[in-house]
């Protein structure tokens, strides 16, 4: 079946939100959600991500000044059962008392369909994500995952413009999350409906998102590819919070950035104090007399194909990196440090 | 058996003798004297073959289910507005609506008739509108009114916590399906606090169907179950038929309390 080929592009203006007593959730932000994109809002809790996708859909309003448009149309006065976007919650939300397939029929219900052509639809969306033999199923006898696959086809029967998932995965278990991911993406692919997925997990963020928002305190800290996110972090915390960064303090003259445990080229402007900011799998280790960058190996975790080196500088600055298993890097050992330049942030 | 067995079962002697001195002894002697009065064992059926004793139980029964409605109506509105808004003085309103807990019947029956009896306030507000004067503390109006007031703490308290226990999300994503505020009401509010309604309805109506302060105090003429059997009793010294009765009415709310039970899966326990 075609379930929706009409996914909305999403306008934000302006859009922050105060609460009642005060406390300031979202800055003013400006974000514009292409049909068709997968967007992912990452960041830790209390960053304001949850609030944002409230806000879009419907079930907060912004701040005076604030507007949200689906496909060009104002929709920031319109409530979220009159806005035809699909939620999915972290608690899946699903109605105890209803099966499965009352449960995925609800929408077109209240829509009036006759009960004949929604359970035909019900089922097909059913079949689609493979459970169509839970229908009769109470919730209460379904486990996590099915759970959350139910919440999902309830969500997508109303061929919704959009559909916003607030942690869907979050209260699985590590390897029903990773399998559930995979089939989140090809099914969102396969639709090409606009997604907003909110979620705290930066692998999740990664694997999913067409583009990653990464939030914090209530405002954007990046907007970007997964690729330029965590290649390319705009500033120091969207390279801590997306992945393991190491990082080196120094400064940058004539095309050299020099720290404590070396130095080597660099082009950019000079610069009193600098901070380089790599990832393991942006360095690798060499002879000392083959790069200026020297450290003494620290600590030497054996992982099966691959193996994590600490290292230890001059000035006590530790560095993580990865090594292939078959290197020979022994504790206490100096070690030379080469960096991929592509794969280097200057802040 | 055990000594640790012989030792418990020893403690459980006071809870045997508690029950067969307070409990069983009493029902016993209940069915020998109803039983043994000049009417035989037709006595036990006087509740449906007396139409006067009829007719009481009916208005009792009729009362009951009044005050248990509208009880709950009010209870679910008054329950989903506190747990859904929080404002200066709330906690104050919460302690003020649960305050007829503290009261007897006999207190509940004299603010009826500070309210609605001959010199109640209603009276003199409707008289000085020239409405005539506004009386229905000594009927089965004012029965009503003190009925639902001593009814709705207990009610109200069960209610909130149910709507505590709602997950705001399941609202949030029947709104997100399309719903409208009736639909979120009729599919997923009422059916999530529905044991809740169930076991504080039930707990409603057997309080209501056994009161007795209230309707002492408001008059002796209206004709409830729990006033037959005191005018049986003491003014008639018709024991027989007042123990018939009394076992009618433990039957009825033991009825009324073991369906609950057996519909809304929990505990429920009578008061009143």
């Amino acid at each position: 079946m075609t379930l929706t080929a009409t996914g909305a592009a999403i306008t934000l203006s302006g859009c922050g939100k105060t609460f009642a007593d005060g406390t300031r959730a979202l800055e003013p932000l400006d974000l514009s959600i292409p049909a068709g994109e997968t967007l992912v809002l990452l960041g830790p809790s209390g960053c304001g991500k949850t609030t944002l996708l409230r806000i879009i859909a419907g079930l907060e309003s912004p701040d005076a000044g604030g507007h949200i448009a689906f496909d060009g149309a104002d929709v920031t006065t319109l409530p979220i059962e009159k806005r035809n976007v699909g939620m999915v919650f972290q608690s899946y939300a699903l109605f105890p008392n209803m099966s499965v397939i009352d449960n995925v029929a609800y929408g077109l219900r209240v829509r009036g369909v006759a009960k004949a052509e929604r359970l035909r639809q019900a089922h097909a969306v059913l079949e689609m994500m493979r459970i169509d033999t839970l229908a009769e199923r109470r919730i209460t006898q379904l486990s996590g995952g099915q759970r959350q696959r139910v919440a999902l086809a309830r969500a997508l029967a109303v061929r919704p413009r959009v559909i916003l998932l607030d942690e869907p995965l979050t209260a699985l278990d590590a390897a029903l999350r990773e399998h559930l991911r995979a089939e989140i993406d090809s099914l969102l692919r396969r639709l090409a409906i606009t997604a907003i997925y909110v979620t705290h997990d930066q692998a999740e963020a990664l694997a999913l998102g067409d583009r990653i928002v990464v939030m914090r305190q209530g405002a954007i800290a990046q907007v970007g590819t997964p690729r330029e996110v965590y290649f390319q972090p705009q500033n120091d915390f969207v390279a801590t919070f997306v992945g393991i960064t190491n990082r080196l303090a120094g400064s940058l003259k004539a095309g050299h950035f020099a720290s404590a445990a070396g130095s080597l080229p660099f082009a950019g402007a000079d610069k009193a104090e600098a901070t380089l900011l790599f990832r393991p799998e942006a360095a690798s280790l060499c002879a000392p007399e083959e790069t200026g960058l020297v450290f003494q190996v620290e600590q030497v975790q054996f992982q099966g194909a691959r193996q994590r080196v600490v290292l230890a500088g001059a000035d006590g600055t530790r560095v993580v990196v990865e090594a292939p298993a078959e290197q020979l890097v022994a504790a206490g050992a100096a070690m030379g440090l080469r960096l991929d330049p592509s794969r280097l942030s200057l802040v | 058996m055990t000594s640790a067995d012989r030792l418990a079962r020893l403690f459980l002697l006071p809870l045997f003798l508690f029950v067969a001195a307070f409990f069983v002894l009493p029902l016993v002697r209940l069915v020998a004297v109803a039983g043994g009065g000049p009417n035989g064992a037709m006595e036990y059926l006087a509740i449906l073959t007396n139409p006067r004793h009829l007719q009481t139980l009916i208005s009792t029964l009729l009362l009951s289910a009044a005050v248990t409605f509208a009880t709950l109506a009010i209870g679910t509105v008054v329950a989903l507005f506190l747990a859904r808004n929080s404002f200066p003085g709330r906690a104050l309103l919460v302690s003020l609506l649960t305050l007829p807990l503290a009261f007897p019947g006999v207190v509940v029956g004299f603010m009826i008739i500070l309210l609605a009896g001959r010199q109640g306030l209603l009276g003199n507000a409707t008289q000085a509108l020239g409405l005539g004067k506004w009386v229905f503390a000594y009927s089965m109006g004012g029965l009503f009114a003190g009925y639902v007031y001593f009814s709705l703490p207990r009610v109200l308290v069960t209610l909130m916590a149910a709507v505590d226990k709602l997950d705001p999300n399941l609202e949030e994503a029947a709104r997100s399906l399309g719903a409208s505020r009736l639909h979120v009401m009729r599919d997923v509010t009422l059916p999530g606090i529905a044991p809740a309604l169930i076991a504080s309805g039930a707990i409603a109506f057997a309080t209501a169907v056994g009161a007795f302060g209230t309707a002492f105090t408001l008059a002796t003429r209206i004709d409830v179950l729990a006033m037959t059997i005191y005018t049986e009793f003491t003014l008639n010294a018709n024991f027989a038929t007042a123990s018939a009765l009394s076992l009618a009415l433990g039957l009825i709310t033991w009825g009324v309390l073991a369906l609950t039970r057996s519909l809304s899966g929990s505990g429920v326990a009578a008061a009143g």
